[in-house]
């Protein structure tokens, strides 16, 4: 991309500095150009899109099924979030049930995503700042769920796990002591994270009182997830527009009080210990029964009838390569990842490829926001706001 | 909320449906930035946070933009429809939804539809030096040789 750096306000004494987008804090290709009076920043202007590989657009030629790897690739910090959010958009259209079992399933797994992610976030967010050593105990757990996902699927990152009709299979047994057991010990882990950082004095300095945003300016600029709640905005979509059975799990919505970027980090701490208690809930309570609804049309079947049946092979192939054909309508559906409202807009005109996808992705819009929490601050602090957004910037640019 | 929309839009509703458990208004171009306000504005409707904005290309000629908004008083989302013929002009709701700034600049670069009023109107996603508008319907996936 050719660089023009013209000053924003002709004629002033403001210097224009270009941050990224080969920046080892911007989490990504993220160009910031910001306007500076001396240290301060006087407007912060976030370039995006060195990673559009236009998703919505190869989504549009894709059947609904060969689709859902994609979706995963955007917000590759939280893959199973997506696929969620996806595959209740197209069940919402077919009006398919999902079996409780699976119902369970997409709530332990997803749960366990957002402590992954936030995990990531902590880690890469406090080496921003100057924090060597948090990095590598976060990374131990996340090295944990990781290797539990690949005990259910097969793959570490992009599992393309949640299909049409509930999962791809299911869970083999020593999964579901592995994840107990990571679970009765988690609670600890969060303890020595914040031992290392919440009461850490060069940590606080660094955090409190910058990047303030307001709860007004937070929701008029489509700020959403935990970066809202530490405005002291009380809004989880898991809360109040619950969906994937969520209403049915104890768990508190925690918020901050300043909307600083010390607020965020702590939003984001108590989270991973509610998320936990909602693993442990789904976990307990995890039904027996089928894993994939009964819906020959769209569910593809059992494996073993596709190897040794020629009705199972043509019933396969037939969803494999035609896919099948949604409803026409529109439906939005929105889930909670972890950085806020990931909505799903499909809308049908009845054929076997979405008419058209857009996919509200949390990340973009929040960045909206950096110029607000960054105008008036210094410049050595742009790398605790943007840390603080916890941006992905595949999700950014799609 | 359907008989509130009806209450508080009166004439600037063009209509009002539920489909999929999901209410759609329909509103004229005309009437699109009085409507804004009063769903932002009106106690009983308080849709202050614009989720998502996109367009659509439905063929024959015509855009329809879409908008989605939530109101977090009411735990409510209600989807705003707006049709144009293409190279027609809508007005930016940036003045109502500051949030919609960068929704409306990807919907200018991936499927050109111009916001009349946006404080910067530039693309988003695409490079510098791009042309063409990679969502209509007529652009290739592979991209223009």
């Amino acid at each position: 991309m050719a660089i023009h750096l013209e000053p924003i306000t002709a004629g002033s004494e403001h210097l224009i500095l270009n941050m990224g987008p080969q920046h080892p804090s911007t989490h990504g290709v993220l160009r910031v150009i910001l306007e500076l009076d001396g240290e301060v920043i006087v407007n912060a202007e976030p370039v995006i899109g060195h990673l559009h590989r236009g998703v919505e657009k190869l989504a549009e030629h894709m059947t609904y099924n060969q689709a859902i790897p994609l979706m995963d690739r955007m917000d590759y910090c939280s893959p199973l979030i997506n696929n969620l959010g996806y595959v209740l958009a197209i069940e919402k259209l077919l009006g398919l049930a999902v079996p409780e079992r699976a119902v369970a399933l997409r709530v332990l797994l997803c749960e366990l995503t957002r402590i992954q992610s936030h995990l990531i976030w902590l880690g890469t967010h406090a080496l921003d700042i100057g924090a060597m050593s948090p990095l590598l105990y976060m990374f131990r757990e996340r090295e944990e769920i990781l290797d539990m996902y690949e005990e259910v699927w097969g793959a570490r990152m992009h599992m393309a796990y949640f299909r049409v009709g509930g999962v791809a299979a299911d869970v083999p047994k020593s999964f579901l002591a592995r994840a107990g057991k990571f679970l009765s010990e988690f609670r600890e882990k969060v303890d020595i994270y914040e031992a290392l950082l919440t009461e850490n004095p060069i940590w606080r300095r660094r955090t409190r009182g910058v990047g303030i945003i307001s709860a007004e300016d937070a929701i008029a600029l489509g700020l959403s997830g935990p970066a809202l709640r530490a405005s002291g905005v009380d809004w989880d979509l898991r809360k109040h527009l619950p969906y994937s059975g969520y209403d049915r799990y104890t768990f508190d919505v925690p918020r901050g009080m300043r909307g600083d970027v010390y607020d965020r980090y702590l939003v984001r701490i108590a989270e991973m210990r509610q998320a936990t208690r909602i693993c442990v809930q789904a976990l307990e309570g995890l039904p027996a029964g089928p894993v994939q609804a009964e819906a020959p049309r769209v569910v593809p079947p059992e494996k073993e009838r596709v190897l040794t049946t020629i009705e199972g092979l043509i019933h396969h192939f037939k969803i494999m390569m035609e896919g099948y054909s949604v409803p026409a309508g529109e439906v939005y559906v929105a889930v909670e990842s972890p950085r806020g409202e990931l909505g799903f807009y499909i809308r049908s005109d009845g054929g076997t490829k979405p008419y058209r996808l857009k996919v509200r992705t949390p990340s973009f819009a929040n960045l909206e926001s950096l110029c607000t929490m960054a105008k008036g601050q210094m410049i050595a602090d742009m790398v605790a706001i943007i840390g603080s957004i916890d941006i992905v910037l595949g999700e950014v640019d799609r | 909320m359907k008989e509130e929309l009806t209450t508080c839009l009166g004439d600037r509703l063009a209509g009002c449906t539920e489909a999929c458990g999901e209410l759609n208004v329909t509103v004229l171009p005309e009437h699109l930035l009085a409507a804004a306000r009063l769903l932002r504005d009106q106690a009983a409707l308080s849709f202050t946070f614009l989720s998502d904005l996109t367009g659509v290309d439905c063929g024959g000629d015509e855009f329809e933009v879409v908008y989605h908004l939530l109101s977090i008083t009411h735990r409510s989302r209600v989807r705003i429809k707006v049709r144009i013929p293409r190279g027609a002009e809508l007005p930016s709701v940036t003045g109502v939804w500051p949030a919609a700034n960068w929704h409306e600049r990807e919907a200018y670069d991936l499927l050109g539809i111009t916001f009349a009023g946006h404080p910067d109107l530039k693309r988003i996603l695409t490079p510098d030096g791009f042309s063409g508008h990679p969502l209509r319907k007529e652009y290739p996936l592979g991209g223009e040789k």
